[in-house]
């Protein structure tokens, strides 16, 4: 691919970083100004918007790139804009404009110390994940990723007076750092031959260096897990259903919804870019991270009972379905399908897109219904699609996205990774040949049970009676907030009625990274991958048709039977006194799931007392990976920190001691 | 193609006027086989008729969502007899959705059945919408593993298209599609809310699945789902003949063999009614516990069913 260097689209996102830093350095001596603080959001939003649109122009332009002198001597930041980028900046753009609209409304009756620091690190995020996307070397694209990384973390804690919400940061911040050695690590592997100096850790040097395959499935492992990290990869996943919660929810949505999927940007990058040759067992290895991953979030997500903290699970299963996809896209290339490795790849960009944008709109939905109640937990919600219709409404479509039912967008990424996984068979490897039917069924269950997880969600919080009569003082959300959500909500129904246009649009970036772009055989109308006579779905006529039916329908009921609709209290198989108290709890919603995959989770139950009088059963369902890996990770240090507090006496003869040995070890190694 | 558009519109009216006479006459047997006298063959037709009649008593609390969902599930239905071969092979709609979308459109009519059993906020309905989705999330993946088998010989997730390389084989049998065959009819039970996973006549309400998500309806909403219901079984048992006994769907442009088609189609549909009704007296309905058993069998016979296909056919 050539690269322009005269003009440059890649100058244009600097409008918007320097925008988003702008607004972050403007606040800092704004930050007692509540008016214009919260004048920030909208003006984030716009950039947003901006920063889409020239995503949109990188995807169609050919990649640009511009080195600009900044940070240390002799080590300017490269930046370079090509279509795999323009297509994460696209997502980026589009959630940060109604994440940030949404934004203003939110944050109006914050205290103002927690709106400052909200207003100063809301846009350095956005401009630190703008500038991962951009950076064309190492040292540029660790700056912004830590950047991204602390600026996040700042968001998570900016209640920092909950202790609960500290340690959710001190989780985050821990596994963030974990993740970037690992990328360090990983980036010091790729740089280490052909070139020197400060040139060794340009993007470009990397593509062109020589690697033994032993080298290259280093480095992709060590970027695996320092994704996998970012990403939520089980089981590395332990820090998002603890962040996620504690965060405000627009910095939830933009964590879900955009965070997450800089992770796989970088994965991409990585392992289709930089590292040249790709083998197939690592295609292998992230199918299988990618599958352990979608069911062991959709499994946990089913057991919540805490809105946010279901949407963090949730957010784990998609991640699982894109690295799914991921998986059999190298599986794919490795084999020399290209075209069938560019239907896996649309299937994962289209799924992440399609991600940001619902997990976008529930996480702000929720936050909605976090100031209309005050309370996170289902057992305290309930009805109340009757006091913020607007709210409600806009969370169905997002529901019904997410749990892929037609005709919204959530389906038609999930059917075309189905597609993907059907186009299997034939491959080389006769092992995989028999393993994929067993991951097609896997996947089919997560995509089941996500509707399950999401009739859970809608119909506790929404629907049914109020579980708390506080809830009859609950209010609508506030204009700001509306429309933040109508944008995701809108762009969830277009990309669910438009994918022949969707998929044309991100075809520039699955040839930069497939080779090859998904031949789409059925017109603008009809979606149909590689051959139309294999497979095809067109939902604007399926929705028309719907429609048509629908109105038909309704129409001849209600023309030919004028019978009157009489308001009564509630049938109930005629039992009398039936309160909110009897409806399905979220626990007892969850049981099923409890019960069926009990092998999967350690459930702690607290019984109500038989005395008790308005007994109260409650379950968590505790995360296994605590015990099997990070508690004995944790008494591991700790006995190794013990053993070396032995070192230490505070007697001076014993440090003079140590200081000695140490000399002769070195002088014996400098011999 | 005009002729395939008027094929495509005769066909979906003739399953939605059909479907109840499949209820009537599955009724009639098993009502024969148990000893009862049995009622009319028009007798699903009469109870439609009395209840869009009916005054219609919503409850106080139900939103619009409640009042929506009836259309929604019925035009769901429709749509879904829209694309499945049951006449003739011609149908200009079908790809519009093929089996994936299919089972897409189902599901939809399915959480918008239990969002409504939740709306009202009842007992029953948060119990009925539970129980729903927990036979749905077993079902459906076997449901997609069924089809994948059989897309898996005929190349294609068109039904049309299946239909077509199923009919015209060279008789062999297929142990894969033998497998297949029993999970499609594990599931189906199960999705039409049959015995042994739920009773369609049951008012029992520790038992109840899909009548506890109903309870609430009344008049003409209710006369919706009752119509739907059938048409569902409707739509599940012509898809079924479609992907098992294919043979008789008239091909693209032979009108000829529409008389015969539709023949075999009613004689397909009465063994089908049949079979289900001897298979409901035979069996009594099973614990609610043992239904992911149940379905879990499904599952497991259609990934065998696909992995024989990779062992032996492919």
């Amino acid at each position: 691919m050539s690269e322009i260097t005269g003009y440059q689209p890649v100058a244009m996102v600097w409008g918007g970083v320097l925008c988003w830093l702008a607004l972050a350095l403007l606040a800092i001596p704004l930050r007692a100004h509540k008016r214009w603080l919260l004048a920030g959001f909208p003006l984030a939003a716009l950039t947003g918007l901006w920063v889409a649109a020239v995503g949109v122009a990188g995807l169609l332009l050919p990649a640009s790139a511009q080195i600009v002198p900044v940070g240390f001597p002799g080590l300017p930041v490269h930046l370079r804009l090509d279509a795999l980028s323009g297509f994460f900046l696209l997502l980026l753009g589009m959630g940060a404009f109604g994440v940030s609209v949404y934004a203003r409304g939110y944050f109006q009756h914050m205290e103002i110390g927690e709106l400052a620091r909200l207003a100063i690190w809301y846009p350095a995020f956005l401009a630190a994940m703008t500038l991962v996307l951009l950076a064309n070397d190492a040292y540029a694209f660790m700056v912004a990723w830590e950047l991204m990384a602390l600026s996040s973390y700042f968001l998570v804690t900016s209640d920092y007076r909950v202790e609960e919400i500290r340690k959710a940061g001190f989780l985050y911040l821990l596994m963030a750092h974990i993740g970037a050695v690992a990328l360090l690590l990983c980036f010091g592997v790729l740089q280490g031959n052909g070139h020197t100096g400060d040139a060794a850790f340009t993007f470009s040097a990397m593509r062109h260096g020589v690697l033994t395959p032993t080298q290259a499935s280093l480095a992709f492992l060590f970027a695996l897990i320092g994704f996998g990290a970012k990403a939520g990869l089980v089981p590395l996943h332990v820090w998002l259903p603890e962040a996620h919660p504690a965060a405000p929810s627009p910095v939830s949505a933009l964590m879900s919804g955009v965070m997450l999927k800089m992770a796989l940007y970088g994965l991409l990058r990585v392992g289709f870019d930089l590292l040249s040759v790709r083998q197939e067992w690592w295609g292998v290895l992230v199918l299988v991270l990618g599958l352990m991953t979608a069911l062991y979030g959709v499994i946990f997500a089913a057991v919540q009972s805490d809105i946010k903290r279901l949407l963090a699970w949730s957010s784990i299963e998609n991640i699982g379905l894109i690295f799914t996809g991921l998986g059999l896209a190298i599986i794919f290339s490795v084999e020399g399908k290209s075209g069938l490795a560019a239907l896996a790849l649309t299937a994962v960009l289209y799924h992440a897109l399609n991600h940001a944008l619902f997990k976008s709109l529930l996480f702000v939905g929720t936050g909605s219904v976090l100031h209309a109640s005050g309370t996170r937990l289902m057992s305290g919600l309930g009805g109340l699609m009757r006091k913020m219709p607007w709210t409600g409404w806009l969370m169905l479509l997002g529901v019904l996205a997410i749990a892929g039912l037609p005709p919204l967008n959530g389906f038609v990424s999930e059917w075309l990774l189905l597609q993907a996984f059907l186009f299997t068979p034939g491959l080389d490897l006769h092992y995989l040949n028999m393993m994929l039917p067993v991951a097609t069924a896997s996947v089919a269950l997560v995509i089941a049970l996500a509707a399950y997880v999401m009739v859970k969600f809608y119909g506790v919080v929404f629907l049914g009676q109020p579980r708390n009569p506080a809830l009859k003082h609950a209010h609508e959300a506030d204009i700001w907030q509306r429309m933040g959500m109508l944008w995701l909500a809108s762009a969830c129904v277009l990309l669910g009625l438009l994918p022949s246009a969707v998929i044309v649009l991100i075809s520039p970036a699955v040839q930069q990274v497939a080779g090859r772009v998904l031949t789409n055989d059925g017109g603008w109308l009809v979606l149909a991958p590689m051959d139309a006579a294999r497979a095809s779905y067109a939902p604007l006529p399926f929705w028309l048709a719907t429609l048509a039916v629908l109105l038909l329908v309704y129409g001849l009921v209600r023309f030919r039977y004028t019978g009157r609709v009489r308001r009564s209290a509630a049938w109930q198989c005629g039992f009398p006194a039936v309160t909110a108290r009897m409806q399905d709890s979220a626990e007892g919603f969850g049981q099923p799931i409890q019960h069926i995959f009990s092998s999967f989770m350690q459930v702690d139950r607290q019984y109500p007392q038989p005395q008790d009088r308005t007994p109260h059963y409650a379950s968590v369902s505790i995360d296994q990976w605590w015990h099997f890996l990070y508690l004995p990770i944790v008494a591991a240090t700790n006995w190794l920190s013990q053993q070396t507090a032995r070192l230490q006496h505070g007697r001076i003869q014993w440090y003079l001691t140590y200081s000695f040995i140490t000399l002769l070890v070195l002088l014996v190694f400098v011999q | 193609m005009s002729g395939g558009v008027v094929l495509q519109g005769l066909q979906t009216v003739l399953a939605v006027l059909a479907a109840p006479l499949l209820t009537g006459w599955t009724n009639q047997c098993r009502a024969r086989l148990q000893g009862r006298r049995p009622p009319p063959l028009w007798q699903s037709y009469r109870v439609l008729h009395k209840l869009f009649l009916k005054e219609t008593v919503l409850a106080k609390e139900a939103s619009p969502l409640f009042q929506a969902t009836p259309y929604v599930v019925f035009s769901c239905m429709v749509l879904a007899a829209g694309i499945v071969p049951m006449l003739a092979n011609d149908l200009p709609f079908s790809p519009v959705a093929d089996v994936i979308a299919l089972v897409g459109i189902f599901a939809l009519a399915r959480v918008f059945l239990a969002l409504a059993a939740m709306d009202v906020g009842t007992a029953f309905g948060t119990l009925g919408a539970r129980r729903e989705m927990l036979v749905a999330f077993l079902a459906e993946p076997a449901l997609l593993m069924v089809f994948f088998t059989v897309s898996l010989i005929s190349h294609s997730t068109q039904l049309p298209l299946m239909v077509h390389v199923l009919a015209h084989r060279k008789f062999a049998i297929y142990p894969s599609l033998a497998f297949a065959g029993v999970a499609f009819w594990m599931v189906s039970v199960a999705e039409n809310a049959r015995i042994p996973v739920d009773n369609p006549t049951t008012h029992l309400e520790l038992t109840m699945i899909h009548e506890a998500m109903i309870l609430e309806y009344s008049g003409r909403y209710l006369a919706l789902i009752e119509w739907s219901v059938a048409l569902k079984l409707f739509v599940y048992s012509a898809l079924g003949i479609a992907l098992f006994v294919p043979w008789g769907i008239a091909p693209v442009g032979d009108e000829a063999a529409l008389p015969l088609a539709l023949l075999a189609l009613v004689a397909k549909m009465a063994v089908g009614g049949l079979v289900l009704a001897v298979l409901e007296t035979l069996n009594a309905k099973m614990r609610l516990f043992r239904v992911p058993e149940f379905l879990g069998t499904a599952f497991l016979l259609a990934v065998l069913g696909m992995l024989i296909h990779f062992l032996l056919e492919s």
